[in-house]
């Protein structure tokens, strides 16, 4: 029983960071229609923002993750006016393939740029203290990662929930042409979102810095996946449904690998998006809706 | 009666230009006229011309976005190396055996998947191709990671070319059919094509396996020239390779499929020491295209006597497939 | 026997109610009008009759047999065509190419065949041709043969639309809103071009329209549908004058 609630404290810091992730895509597919395949590649460029800023500025964690979150913020907002605006009455597969290539080109410009060697982050930036709760050990990592997920989260909840911004944001995601003609500036609301997201994710980014010790060019590549797949697996589009998603997909991954076959672990979350696919492709918290014909 | 001359002169025109530009290249090869690097870059033309083709037909023509096309290739490739290495078997009987298990692979993987729409299957295909890839990580006996080494290099110019031949052939058939029409209104209009009296799904699948089983002919005969084979090989950076010629050529038109082949094949060479450079081309090739160019350099046309013809003659404008 | 009848046909989109208790039947050569305000539901009971959506209750029954639920590829094989509201041609493809789909159900070379371009498959394809520019030259587009769908007119757009459903070889032809976007002397166009499908066809065709010139104009029959459910059945003169039908229409000017 105890092992069990190791492995669910474990997998909660990872399904912290996967949900920061997570919401990342949901957002951006809410609202403009579009699975943005860089947003694990946004995250990589977050993590090395904050591994210079630690190492070459020489601050503190809070500090990186804030020049992370609005570097990144600004990135994602170039991203979007530079390679989505346009195609964004082109048919979605067009999008999806320059996504595709928009992730690829900054994961190759990273490695061309900063070469493929992976970085170490500092371990005295961050020293570790562990805390024994009741049999359980509980680093300040996951504490950090787990606190500041909840603090970000709650941030955006607000956003979302209590300001205009924020209602504009649910307008355009509900019907861009109908909040059009209620004034709402579509172009500003597209930016606003994606530079949302994009911090959420540098923040990951850093975290996972912190958390693991090492960063490279290709560290997107896979937890975006796996993010990517709790934000389908809450409900693409639904806020609450990627922070749920990427809590259930830490957990599962680190039951996964603490009690069965760690080299599946990765295989897990194809294996849990293929079912979602075919079993209620519209997620957990997802409403069903046909096409109009 | 003049319809029938007319067909079986062109077609014997078209075999015998064939077997001349066999015959030349064979040649070259025996005399040793061709040296090992430009063998290793035809060699790779052919097979990405079969990638490239076959992908277009679920991609370009039937409008499905498949995003794990490597993982075909490498259901053919081992497929072939356990026929033609564990059990002995003679070469085609592997290249048959590639076949049936990339067809097979891509039926039972088609089947379920094709029911999704646009994003979800593109990424569903993505996550299957993935999956293929680290099943065969974890299987001892083709290897695991290392994969299997020391191939018989069983792929020669006439295997080649004959596979490429072939290739084109029947897709081009297929095309230009009412079966083909068929796959192109799934891709137009799913809808209305149902309502026209085709079963969409059926036809996904048709062109999804046929798609499947000629990269797994692909996959045999990389697999019987390069020695090695391992997972790594057909990751999703591979299926890229391959939608990066599809999308630059055209979706919807093979000309536009082997032309881009070959330049993705020629810059490949070009920039083998700088990855991270052909990496970042590839990319800006994707992104610039889709936007400013997303019909692709052939679009859906296809460049036959007939447009040339029409091209030196002014006069612009020949509908698709003809 | 009815060529189509629809008993208590209900369909619900999550908590909306888009069709209750749908009743309706239509016989032989029967030129039939689907009227009500926007939202009635009018297209959903074509999607229903179609195969595009499958009703959570009711039947269909064509020719005698239940169709609800059926594929619509079924549907259209057992002889029910259908045009849009919205023209769904295939936009990228020569009107020839438009038509010589509908001819694909059945066609007479199989697929190896074409592979393999033996005989049949010469002899098959000079059929669809023949058969394509046949139906192309009734409806008056044989000029236009390969020129692409999306550089038509409108109205010829909509021609071409027709004429591929027809090419399928239906009994009963479903029209969704063809005079949509046409100015007067356009839908006296085609009034005459609907009645003369159904004389030199025979065959039954059911019309969804607004402009109420056309179905008064055309329809032997009308049914008015409003907020999902029949509210009045009968001919057109009846429907002119039926308070319930006035009513559901308040504020719409009836031509």
């Amino acid at each position: 029983m105890l092992e069990f609630m190791q492995q669910l404290v474990n997998g909660l810091s990872l399904g912290a960071i996967y949900a920061l992730i997570a919401l990342g895509y949901t957002m951006v597919y809410g609202i403009i229609m579009l699975i943005n395949f860089a947003h694990g590649d946004i995250m990589m460029v977050g993590a090395y923002v904050g591994f210079f800023s630690i190492t070459v500025l020489g601050s503190n964690v809070v500090v990186a993750m804030l020049f992370a979150m609005i570097a990144c913020a600004v990135l994602g907002v170039v991203i979007e006016k530079v390679a989505y605006k346009p195609l964004r009455n082109s048919t979605r597969i067009a999008a999806l393939i320059t996504a595709i290539g928009m992730s690829l080109l900054l994961e190759y410009l990273t490695i061309f740029l900063l070469t493929p060697q992976q970085r170490v982050f500092p371990r005295d930036v961050f020293p570790m203290h562990n805390y024994h709760l009741g049999g359980l050990v509980l680093s300040n990592k996951d504490i950090f990662v787990i606190l500041s997920a909840i603090v970000l989260m709650i941030i955006l909840q607000f956003i979302i929930r209590r300001t205009k911004t924020g209602k504009a944001m649910r307008a355009v995601s509900l019907d861009q042409e109908a909040a059009v003609l209620m004034g709402v500036n579509v172009d500003k609301t597209i930016s606003i979102t994606f530079a949302i997201g994009s911090a959420l994710a540098a923040a990951a980014g850093v975290m996972i810095g912190i958390y693991y010790g090492t960063i490279n060019p290709l560290m997107g590549i896979i937890p975006g996946l796996k993010a990517f797949v709790a934000a389908v697996l809450g409900g693409i589009g639904i806020i609450p449904g990627a922070m749920v998603g990427g809590f259930v997909m830490g957990i599962l991954e680190t039951m996964v690998s603490g009690y069965g076959n760690s080299m599946y672990r990765d295989a897990v979350a194809f294996g849990v998006l293929i079912l979602i696919l075919l079993i209620k492709p519209t997620g957990l918290f997802g409403k069903n809706t046909g096409e109009k014909v | 009666m003049q319809g029938i001359l007319k067909r079986s002169g062109k077609f014997i025109t078209e075999v015998v230009v064939l077997v001349v530009f066999f015959l030349l290249v064979q040649y070259l090869i025996t005399a040793g006229l061709l040296n090992q690097y430009f063998q290793i870059n035809l060699t790779s033309l052919c097979i990405n011309v079969i990638l490239a083709v076959s992908l277009n037909l679920i991609n370009g023509f039937t409008g499905q976005l498949s995003l794990g096309h490597a993982g075909f290739m490498a259901v053919g490739a081992y497929a072939s190396v356990i026929m033609t290495q564990m059990f002995n078997m003679p070469f085609i009987a592997g290249l048959l055996g590639a076949c049936a298990a990339a067809g097979l692979a891509g039926f039972i993987i088609g089947v379920p998947t094709l029911r999704l729409k646009g994003d979800y299957l593109a990424i569903a295909t993505l996550a299957f191709g993935e999956i293929i890839r680290v099943v065969l990580q974890n299987i001892d006996y083709v290897g695991g990671p290392a994969g299997i080494l020391g191939i018989s290099k069983l792929t020669t110019w006439a295997w080649l070319l004959g596979s490429v031949v072939l290739t084109i052939v029947v897709i081009q058939n297929l095309v230009n059919s009412s079966y083909g029409r068929a796959i192109i209104s799934v891709r137009e209009d799913e809808i209305a094509a149902e309502l026209m009296g085709i079963d969409t799904t059926k036809y996904k699948v048709i062109a999804f396996v046929i798609g499947a089983l000629f990269a797994g002919l692909a996959g045999a005969l990389y697999a019987h020239y390069f020695y090695i084979i391992k997972p790594e090989t057909f990751n999703f950076l591979k299926s890229f390779d391959i939608l990066v010629m599809v999308v630059l050529g055209g979706l919807g038109s093979t000309t536009g499929a082997i032309i881009a082949a070959a330049f993705v094949t020629v810059l490949t060479a070009a920039l083998q020491s700088f990855p991270a450079i052909r990496m970042i081309l590839y990319a800006l090739i994707l992104i610039i295209v889709m936007i400013y160019r997303p019909q692709g350099l052939m679009g859906n046309k296809e460049l036959s006597l007939k447009t040339l013809g029409k091209i030196r003659g002014g006069n612009n404008g020949s509908s698709a497939n003809k | 026997m009815a060529l189509l009848q629809i008993s208590n046909m209900d369909k619900s989109f999550g908590g909306l109610t888009a069709v209750l208790d749908f009743n309706f039947f239509l016989n032989n050569n029967e030129l039939v009008g689907l009227i009500g305000p926007n939202g009635a539901g009018k297209t959903t009971v074509f999607n229903l009759i179609t195969g595009v959506y499958k009703p959570d209750q009711g039947e269909i029954c064509f020719n005698g047999q239940n169709i609800a639920g059926y594929h619509p590829y079924t549907i259209c094989a057992r002889g029910i065509a259908r045009t849009f509201q919205n023209i769904r041609l295939f936009k990228d493809l020569t009107v020839m190419d438009n038509v010589k789909i509908a001819f694909h159900k059945d066609v007479t070379y199989s697929f190896l065949s074409a592979i393999l371009r033996t005989p049949q498959y010469f002899e098959g394809e000079k059929q669809i041709e023949e058969k394509t520019l046949e139906f192309l030259k009734i409806f008056q587009l044989e000029g236009k043969k390969d020129e692409l769908a999306r550089n038509l007119p409108y109205g010829e757009q909509r021609r071409l639309e027709i004429a591929r459903a027809m090419a399928t070889n239906p009994t009963l032809l479903i029209l969704d809103e063809p005079a949509a976007g046409m100015n007067p002397q356009e839908t006296q166009q085609l009034m005459e071009l609907i009645q003369w499908i159904r004389d030199e066809f025979n065959l039954a065709i059911l019309l969804i329209e607004h402009d109420m010139s056309l179905v008064m104009g055309v329809c032997e029959r009308i049914y008015v549908l409003d907020y999902g459910q029949v509210i009045a059945e009968g001919k057109p003169e009846e429907i002119r004058n039926n308070k319930k039908v006035i009513e559901a229409y308040l504020g719409e000017e009836v031509e």
